[in-house]
């Protein structure tokens, strides 16, 4: 396809850099928050300007990819209908602050995105842009112009691989395959993964020795052995 | 000749539990003592204010600020007395008022409350506050913080706070007097609205990358004065840093403590920890204000008139350090960096 629009819901910290981001790589980017569209419209006016505000039903009618950048646990809002055939880029983390202090969504055996993703039963999710600091898709990227910093991303769906690389490119990062979505896990809060903004080879590095992290180990405990 | 510009400059700290010459730690209550101390330093010093935080961790000694404020208000006679941040979400504004109104008595209108949604989550199991409850806490409070601002006999019908009917806070404020209220802001655009809804003055935490990736906020701050029809507001900003004479000796002491502080909160939120190259690009062109009086003095300029800024906060003693470079840093803030960026600025 031709440069697919883009729509984001969620406009605080990540989905704001992220929609910035977006259009400095020269993507359509619609977004969405839960202000009215006409409050939206002048921040975003101001922390992306070229991003066009719509209400969140808009954005994911709109939209060929959705950014998912609002907190997991209001992941039940989104309607399985609207998101039909399209392609979701699942950014959420558990996060206790916004989420609850204890987590009823997903657990070792079930990674978030793959919650998402029965949720989503007839879209195509991809857990991305979910471990890097909202604040390091900037610094660290800037910082290392040379240097592409690693996304990871991982989904059960071959045929949106190569769109989903070519947006994290795009971006301005390298983009890392780990494989099905169940492997997204590596990527969750706790694990050395999580909040890395490093190069392909040091990525690769700690995913080698995942294992060997008190985070592999509780995974291996949960699961009676390691992610297959 | 057109009027000079006003600054402002203040130092904080989250009452990071210092250490002795000889490596030792300072107990929770010799920590709390040389708070004061210290504070007594800024004030003759002639540094505008004081912010201490609220944590309720074991690394720092101020769960209770306003008692500390208190206690400064007695040795000091011009620094104004804040907090940095009192974590309105978790907090009943009632009480917050009343604390602030006795701090308001005792210090002769110095006080100064720095509202914030808390970066640190401690605060909201600790008083029997819920999580899920993080945003609209605080937007509830705020909007009753503001009611209560007011002075007067008081109706409030809230839905996370309590039901007030014709009810007067005490002690009362003097007639025509208020409580100096600032609002503490991360990276969250909502944040910087919210506070401009409500007319209060922002202070940015700007604790890593090039400040100048905050220029979108600064803008924001001044579009959303426009859009709300408020007084454009003083904009300030708070980063960390350690002034030495010596500035290999200051890298070399952040490298031990800033780095030890932020990899033990790195640690509770699954953050890897701070490399040597990463810490090195916050001291050149990031956001660690280490090094001598005069880097030190150059880069708050810069950077204050890139963003546009009317107050800089120092957050010293970053990790504990030992007593005396928290002294230093202190001491040559006052006596060398203000006075220096003041003229680098052109203001006073």
């Amino acid at each position: 396809m031709a440069k697919p629009i883009i729509g984001i819901l969620g406009a605080g910290k990540l989905g704001s850099t992220l929609a910035r981001l977006g259009v400095q790589a020269g993507y359509d980017i619609i977004i969405a928050n839960r202000h009215p569209v006409s409050q939206l419209n002048w921040i975003m006016a101001t922390m992306a300007p070229g991003a066009t505000v719509m209400t969140a039903e808009e954005v994911v009618m709109n939209a060929d990819v959705i950014i998912l950048a609002i907190p997991l646990s209001h992941y039940r809002n989104l309607d399985p209908e609207a998101f039909a055939g399209k392609i979701a880029l699942d950014a959420t983390n558990y996060w206790f602050e916004v989420d609850g202090t204890t987590n009823t969504i997903s657990d070792l055996k079930k990674s978030s995105s793959e919650v998402i993703q029965e949720h989503l039963k007839d879209s195509l999710v991809a857990k991305a842009f979910n471990h890097m600091g909202y604040h390091d898709l900037e610094i660290e990227v800037d910082r290392h112009p040379h240097e592409k910093r690693a996304m990871a991303y991982a989904t059960n769906h071959d045929s949106i691989r190569p769109t989903v690389e070519e947006i994290i490119t795009n971006f301005g990062f390298a983009p890392f395959d780990l494989g099905a979505l169940r492997f997204g896990l590596y990527l969750e809060p706790g694990s050395p993964l999580f909040g890395e903004a490093i190069t392909t080879e040091e990525f690769k590095e700690k995913i080698d020795h995942i294992y060997d992290s008190s985070f592999g180990k509780k995974i291996i405990e949960a699961r009676g052995g390691e992610i297959k | 000749m057109a009027e000079k510009e006003k600054y402002t400059f203040g130092i904080e700290t989250f009452g990071d539990i210092g250490f002795n010459e000889d490596g030792t730690q300072l107990d929770a209550g010799q920590a709390l003592r040389q708070l004061i101390k210290e504070a007594k330093l800024a004030d003759e010093l002639g540094i505008d204010v004081i912010g201490l935080g609220e944590h309720h961790r074991s690394e720092y000694a101020v769960s209770s600020p306003e008692i500390v404020l208190a206690a400064i208000a007695e040795v000091t006679k011009n620094i104004k007395l804040s907090t940095a941040v009192t974590v309105l979400s978790s907090d009943d504004p009632v009480r917050v008022f009343e604390r602030f109104s006795t701090l308001h008595a005792l210090s002769n209108g110095r006080e100064q409350v720095m509202l914030g949604r808390g970066s640190f989550t401690e605060s909201f199991p600790l008083f029997g506050f819920n999580m899920e409850d993080y945003d609209n806490l605080f937007e509830e409070k705020i909007a009753m913080w503001q009611e209560l601002l007011k002075g007067e006999a008081m109706n409030w019908n809230g839905k996370l706070t309590q039901k007030l009917t014709d009810t007067t806070v005490y002690p009362q404020l003097p007639k025509g007097e208020t409580i100096d209220t600032v609002v503490g802001v991360g990276g969250s655009p909502d944040s910087i609205v919210r506070a401009v809804y409500y007319g209060y003055p922002v202070i940015l935490a700007i604790i890593g990358g090039e400040p100048s990736r905050f220029k979108p906020y600064v803008e924001l701050y001044k579009k959303a004065s426009d859009q709300f029809k408020k007084p454009l507001q003083p904009l300030g900003m708070h980063s960390h840093g350690i002034i030495l004479e010596d500035g290999e000796e200051a890298k070399r002491v952040g490298w031990e403590y800033i780095k030890a502080s932020m990899d033990r909160i790195g640690a509770d939120r699954g953050w890897a920890p701070m490399s040597r190259d990463r810490f090195e690009f916050e001291v050149d062109k990031g956001s660690y204000y280490v090094g001598t009086p005069e880097e030190v003095a150059q880069k708050i300029a810069k950077n204050m008139k890139d963003l546009d800024m009317n107050r800089f906060d120092l957050v010293y003693g970053t990790g504990g350090q030992l007593l005396h470079q928290r002294n230093e840093t202190i001491r040559l803030y006052g006596e060398k960096v203000v006075p220096r960026v003041k003229e680098l600025l052109g203001g006073e």
